[in-house]
């Protein structure tokens, strides 16, 4: 069954919103925005730890993780699912986060392997060129 | 060399118990990847183990809620789950939105359950094409029952019965239009019929509004499909609802039924390879081939018909093959 010569396969990415806090408005915005770019978006919704978001994005074989992150406890969860993922053997997975992050973490976030950060600012377009670049290419 | 060994390398992994090798080549198969073919070609003697259970029915009506319901009793009885959820692509980007991990829950964190979800990526009959081949990892994987959550839109979703031994189609009370215009689809498809949400008013009336219906025939085993009403959220009627399932399973056993529902589907699926293949020449020689081209020419111009056109191609294709 070769791949039929149409268009490219989906990116495949996966939205998830760590931690304990309110509500995932932001998250469902993007992952709309996403869709709306052709992409599929396996959307797992509020408090999810970091072991979920690396099991899920095993199983879903994405080829992108975005978090979206409130509470202030992103120096926490962030760094332990970039870590997760190097103890599955899933590094190729690249991850990037959205929310209210100060200047000093981001860059420190950035150090341990987050590739995007973006702020409450960024727009949904600056969004999918990002997602679309950052994507594990298909193999 | 031992059989395990003489496996292509991906699907080796997969009997290994590699979810992330079964992730990938579950990918490979959704992409119509061809070097998917060959892990397919060999891991199918290593199917036909697990069960198929279709869960079929319109958005909203809880058929992700109930499959973490299942997931939950299945894992009790000690069976280890696979579940394909499917969902709409949009026709305009090509994109979706699969949201039904945030309902199946139990799902996480449990190495005997595998949940994937699929884009339906503008297959028209409700299953995406590729999810009996997915169906077919899960059970090399090693999962005993497989549950497939379908695009619920009646009448385009009776492809989920070329895949599944049972299917349930799931409802809720108050659909009374809807169950009338999706009647025909619905009937054809469901051995189990669940009335959902029965901790809302109306429940009874629906329960036995489709037992009527459901009493007026059976399907061409001679089975009638029962009526369970179950509140997947707050677990009741999962059981009896299994129970139901498991009883048109232990009809299948008898008088040789399964065997002949699995050739039919068998038969289905090959048939359904060659139309594909031989379908993709066709269009691909549409494209390059110049006598093709003059020929669909003429039929433009009126100068032979579309039917005698045909004609024509199919004699050239016989020849050729
Ligand atoms: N009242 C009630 N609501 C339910 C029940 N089962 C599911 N729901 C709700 O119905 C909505 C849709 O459920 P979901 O499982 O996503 O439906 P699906 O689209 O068929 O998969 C959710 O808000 C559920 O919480 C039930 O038994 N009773
Ligand atoms: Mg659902």
């Amino acid at each position: 069954m070769p791949r039929a010569a149409t268009a490219p396969s989906p990116i495949r990415v996966l939205i998830a919103k760590p931690g304990l806090d309110g509500h995932d408005r932001g998250a469902k915005v993007v992952a709309r925005a996403l869709r709306d770019a052709g992409m599929e978006v396996i959307y797992v919704g509020l408090r999810q730890t970091p072991d979920d978001i690396v099991r899920s994005a095993i199983e879903e074989d994405v080829d992108l993780i975005g978090l979206s992150i409130l509470s202030g406890a992103h120096m926490a969860l962030l760094p332990r699912v970039v870590k997760l993922l190097k103890a599955r053997k899933a590094s190729d997975i690249p991850v990037f986060a959205g929310g209210i992050i100060p200047d000093e973490d981001a860059r420190s976030l950035r150090r341990v392997g987050i590739k995007a950060i973006f702020g409450p600012g960024a727009t949904l377009e600056e969004i999918v060129t990002t997602a679309r670049r950052l994507a594990r290419p298909r193999s | 060399m031992s059989p395990v060994l003489r496996l292509p390398p991906a699907a080796r992994a997969v009997v290994a118990g590699d979810r992330r090798a079964l992730a990938r080549l579950i990918s490979a198969v959704e992409d119509r990847d061809p070097a998917a073919v060959a892990s397919l070609k060999a891991l199918y003697a290593r199917t036909g183990r697990a069960r198929i259970i279709g869960i079929t029915g319109p958005l909203g009506v809880g058929k992700s809620t109930l499959i973490n319901r299942l997931i939950e009793l299945l894992r009790a009885r000690g069976l280890k789950v696979g579940v394909v959820a499917i969902d709409p692509s949009s026709p305009f980007s090509g994109g979706s939105v699969l949201g039904d991990r945030i309902r199946i829950e139990k799902a996480q964190g449990d190495d005997g359950v595998f949940l994937r979800s699929m884009a339906s990526r503008g297959h028209a009959g409700g299953v995406a094409s590729a999810t009996r081949e997915v169906c077919r990892l899960l059970d090399a994987f090693g999962m005993d029952i497989i549950l497939v959550e379908t695009v619920g839109s009646g009448q385009v979703d009776v492809e989920i019965r070329d895949i599944a031994s049972t299917s349930i189609v799931v409802l809720v009370p108050h659909l009374g239009d809807e169950v009338q215009t999706l009647k025909a689809g619905l009937f054809e498809i469901a051995e189990v019929f669940c009335v959902n949400k029965s901790d809302l008013p109306g429940a009874e009336t629906a329960t036995r509004d489709l037992s009527e219906l459901a009493a007026l025939g059976t399907d061409r085993d001679g089975w009638r499909p029962t009526v369970v009403p179950v509140s997947a959220q707050a677990g009741t009627g999962v059981e009896t609802l299994w129970a139901a399932v498991e009883a048109h399973e232990t009809f299948l056993n008898a008088d040789g039924r399964r065997d002949r529902g699995e050739r039919r589907r068998l038969a289905e699926e090959v048939v359904g390879l060659v139309r594909e293949r031989v379908g993709r020449e066709l269009t691909g020689s549409m494209d390059r081939d110049r006598d093709m081209g003059s020929l669909l020419d003429r039929v433009a111009a009126r100068a032979i018909d579309p039917h005698s056109a045909a004609d024509r191609l199919y004699r050239e294709l016989r020849r050729s093959g």
